[in-house]
């Protein structure tokens, strides 16, 4: 606590608010209409209109998955044609990152969740938070204007000259990702403006739920790091348009050039999709076991740090392409160091359960799996920043194992997480926690079956993008096909009990988990402007040691008519200092 | 250790090898040591700590300095051994010793040319002699290829506007493959070749014998060898079915629609063509992708592979 004897202090008169249980009136019936949710500004409705929209790209870049696989089982043809491989491999990359894994947690449950742990009606410019929506929705619609008017096959890395000379729409689908990044650039700018400037009295920077710090750490990736993207993809269709020698050397270019351009942003984004999910972790594995956040700012700071560093590191995707000795040093001792912060927060998290009081609902199991998956993750990829092996497992199957570790097991599970911890706030209906841990078991099995045996082939040598491979390796795929189906599988089930849930799921009440975070201390599903009062902050929102009337103090909104509080007079004294 | 490493790893066949492949086992055991023991907190804790009541107390442990800095500065000694070896395993494969036999290779969609010193080419095949340095020059024709041989643990990109290099030296006698690993479009992973590695004095009869071999063979068996060896086959088949380009099959006489919409009819000039300069005439349907093959083979070699295709009906 940063109180001290000089700060001048004043005394605010607060009282308490409980909840009110199973609201008649909350934010999905208080505007009806399909227009009404067309044209809402309500961060909630935004962040379910985003939640459906990732989940509809998560499907289908899915369902291509498992079509790759099956085509995997046999080293030469299967069902389709080399033709259709490559653009159904680029197709699942581009979608599965920049329509699933990026907006996925932070503006599907980051818009959810953020204006409601702070306190606030709403993130600081609704409007703009609806046009971020749009201008995702247009990109998208290029994007499959793309796929169904020629189709794509350079990979979602979109290397040159290979795509600047290569045949289908990539310039159409270009646009859509330089499109998309503005939703990207203006939901950050969001979110950073409303974290300084919304939060309700009392919330100081050390009392800001690890959730939003890892929000926080992200808006300033994907503010910083996405205009570089937009500018690449612009000259790289300057080039396939207008014949402007950038990239390719037929036209005087260098290509190389392109993949330090392209890396310099798509490095930063894997930490836009991984760095949310360390909030959520944090989230869960605090009010699951019912103790406080174990080492709160080395949690907070270390998600600014691996920010920070990942910007340093975009070279260690071009250890063989030819650079210097000397840079590629420097990339591969910078990239250990993200190693560092990473590891804090396994630590972290592995203190906060140490004699906890371990409730393991389904959220809580899918954190324990993202700490497995994603402890596999950073270990390869310790594996793959050492330069001499790197040399050998460069564009292999390894590499493609690691990433799907890091961004399945790790990102993934936190999102499954999220969406299972935050569901019963968004819609007010608990789920089947029955079949939430056989999806989740099925899940977790079938993952490693899928991607296990591509650690061991890519070592063996398998490179990645093959349509045909050498018999040695049929084994290997089969393993892994078998184990895709079993993860659809599992994902199925999920689809099919969070239905169920909707359309006939038991009410949930406000607070489900007993958590002491602020989201949890407004009804379920919350009103249309969140909380029906000021809340008003005076511990940190992991004090489990402190009694849950603590947490449900506010001051009245005077134009608010609700007048069935329990009224309960408590003073606070709250500092000035803590309240700017 | 031993028996993971030959679990995970391709043979280990040149000297720089057992390098990397140590540092690849040293990282793979610490790794499990530490995985294990998270994965054991954290299935211990969730047992041990499991709620008993919704009454449960639990400590107020808000952080720990000493902790922190002991589980930040172990795994940072950690990684600093590992970037440490990575990166003198690295020095050691980055520069090709002086006395290295130099071999050009030229990647194109899609496939391995290697330009000996002689002058000869081979077309998917790499003679190399054991126990000697070979540094290989290499550079693409079109897009980026990278150029991997796994039992040597080497790789490097093989770019249209640069020479990039990469050097081993085979310790036995014996083959391995060649892959492409930059993806490069629609034949991409058949962009393979096989490293032979010769005994010393077998490398030196085939280098003399190489370009002379071919002369007992009537055109249309060489016209046979050539396609094959030169990678054609990789992309027209010989039996009808349609790959990357048109079929050799039934292919010469017959009256090609072209993309400009006129029609040619295949004949000896055509085929001539379509081998030195492929992008002048591009058959309907097909993408502008043959690489040229000007200056690989020469006239004799393309009277032979005419020869041949006549012979497929």
């Amino acid at each position: 606590m940063a109180t001290t004897e000089e700060t001048p202090t004043r005394k605010i008169q607060v009282k308490r608010f409980k909840p009110e249980e199973y609201p008649e009136k909350h934010y999905l019936n208080q505007e009806k209409g399909l227009w009404a949710w067309l044209t809402t500004v309500d961060h909630k409705k935004i962040g379910l209109m985003y939640l459906m929209s990732v989940a509809f790209f998560f499907f289908i870049a899915g369902m291509l998955a498992l079509l790759l696989r099956t085509e995997l089982l046999t080293p030469t043809r299967n069902f389709m044609t080399a033709d259709v491989y490559n653009q159904v491999f680029t197709l699942h990359g581009a979608i599965m990152i920049f329509f699933f894994l990026i907006p996925s947690v932070p503006a599907a449950l980051g818009n959810f969740v953020l204006p409601l742990q702070l306190g606030a009606k709403d993130v600081a410019f609704p409007r703009l938070n609806l046009a971020s929506f749009y201008i995702y929705v247009i990109g998208a619609l290029f994007t499959i204007t793309a796929i169904f008017t020629g189709g794509i096959d350079t990979g979602w890395t979109f290397y040159t000259p290979y795509s600047s000379t290569t045949g289908g729409s990539v310039a159409m689908m270009t646009l859509g990702i330089f499109i998309l990044g503005f939703s990207s650039i203006l939901t950050g700018l969001n979110f950073i403006t409303t974290i300084h400037k919304l939060r309700s009295p009392g919330i100081t920077w050390n009392k800001l739920p690890l959730n939003l710090w890892g929000l926080y750490a992200t808006s300033l990736i994907q503010i910083l790091a996405t205009p570089v993207l937009a500018i690449t993809l612009l000259l790289l269709t300057m080039e396939r348009v207008l014949g402007i020698g950038i990239f390719d050397p037929a036209l005087g270019g260098d290509p190389v050039l392109y993949q330090h351009f392209f890396w310099f942003y798509s490095h930063p984004a894997v930490y836009i999709m991984i760095v949310p999910g360390f909030g959520i972790v944090s989230e869960i594995i605090s009010t699951f076991s019912k103790k406080i956040i174990f080492g709160y700012w080395a949690i907070a700071l270390s998600s600014l740090a691996i920010a920070f560093i990942g910007f340093l590191v975009w070279g260690h995707h071009m250890f063989t392409a030819g650079q210097s000795s000397l840079a590629n040093m420097v990339f591969s001792f910078l990239t250990f160091l993200v190693g560092i912060p990473t590891g804090i927060k396994i630590f972290n998290w592995l203190a906060t359960m140490y004699r906890g009081s371990i409730d393991l609902k389904t959220p809580m199991i899918y954190i324990m799996i993202f700490l497995f998956l994603f402890t596999i993750g950073g270990f390869t990829g310790v594996m793959l920043g050492a330069l001499s092996v790197d040399v050998h497992l460069h564009d292999t199957y390894y590499v493609v194992a690691h990433f799907h570790y890091v961004m399945v097991g790790g990102m993934v599970m936190a999102f499954l997480g999220g969406l299972h911890y935050w569901w019963p706030k968004m819609f007010g209906k608990m789920y089947s926690e029955f079949w939430g841990k056989i999806s989740a078991g099925l899940i977790f099995v079938g993952f490693n079956m899928t991607f296990l045996p591509q650690f061991i082939m890519g070592a063996q040598g398998m490179p990645r993008r093959y349509f045909n491979y050498i018999d040695q390796f049929q084994p290997f795929h089969q393993f892994s096909t078998l184990g895709a189906y079993v993860m659809g599988i599992g994902f199925f089930i999920m689809a099919g009990y969070l239905l169920h849930s909707l359309l006939r799921g038991k009410k949930a009440p406000s607070n489900p988990w007993n958590s002491r975070a602020l989201e949890w201390q407004t009804s379920s599903p919350p009103d249309l402007h969140n909380f029906t009062y000021t809340p008003v902050i005076i511990n940190g929102p992991y004090d489990y040691h402190k009694p849950m009337s603590e947490f449900q103090l506010g001051i009245a909104t005077s134009h608010n008519g609700h007048g069935h509080h329990a009224e309960e007079h408590v003073d606070v004294a709250e500092t000035e200092k803590e309240k700017a | 250790m031993n028996s993971l490493s030959d679990f995970m790893l391709p043979p280990a066949k040149s000297t720089l090898a057992g390098q990397t492949d140590a540092l690849f086992n040293f990282i793979n055991v610490t790794s499990l040591v530490f995985l294990i023991g998270i994965t054991f907190a954290i299935v211990y804790f969730a047992w041990k700590y499991r709620r008993r009541s919704e009454e449960d107390v639990t400590p107020v442990i808000t952080h720990n300095n000493k902790l922190e800095i002991t589980w930040s500065v172990i795994p940072l000694i950690l990684v600093i051994i590992v970037f440490g070896w990575g990166f003198t395993g690295y020095m050691n494969t980055a520069t090709a010793p002086d006395d290295s036999y130099e071999i050009r290779v030229v990647g194109k969609s899609w496939l391995w040319e290697f330009h000996y010193p002689t002058g000869y080419v081979s077309v998917g095949e790499l003679h190399v002699p054991e126990d000697r340095p070979i540094k290989l020059v290499m550079n693409s024709t079109d897009v980026i290829h990278s150029f991997y041989i796994p039992d040597f643990r080497i790789k490097k990109d093989v770019l249209p506007n640069r020479y990039t290099s990469v050097w081993f030296e085979a310790m036995d006698p014996g083959e391995s493959v060649v892959f492409c690993t930059e993806y490069c479009g629609n034949a991409h992973s058949n962009m393979m070749a096989t490293t032979i590695v010769h005994t010393q004095e077998d490398f030196e009869t085939w280098l003399e014998t190489a370009g002379s071999a071919d002369d007992n063979l009537s055109p249309v068996e060489l016209g046979e060898q050539l396609t094959s060896r030169n990678a054609c086959t990789t992309c027209h088949s010989t039996d009808g079915s349609v790959l990357q380009g048109p079929s050799f099959q039934g292919l010469f006489g017959s009256e090609a629609p072209l993309e400009s919409g006129e029609t040619v009819t295949v004949d000896e000039n055509y085929i001539r063509e379509s081998i030195l300069s492929p992008q002048a005439k591009i058959h309907e349907g097909f993408q502008p992708v043959m690489p040229s093959f000007a200056g690989t083979l020469d006239d004799d070699q393309i009277n032979a592979i005419i020869e041949y295709i006549k012979t497929l009906e």
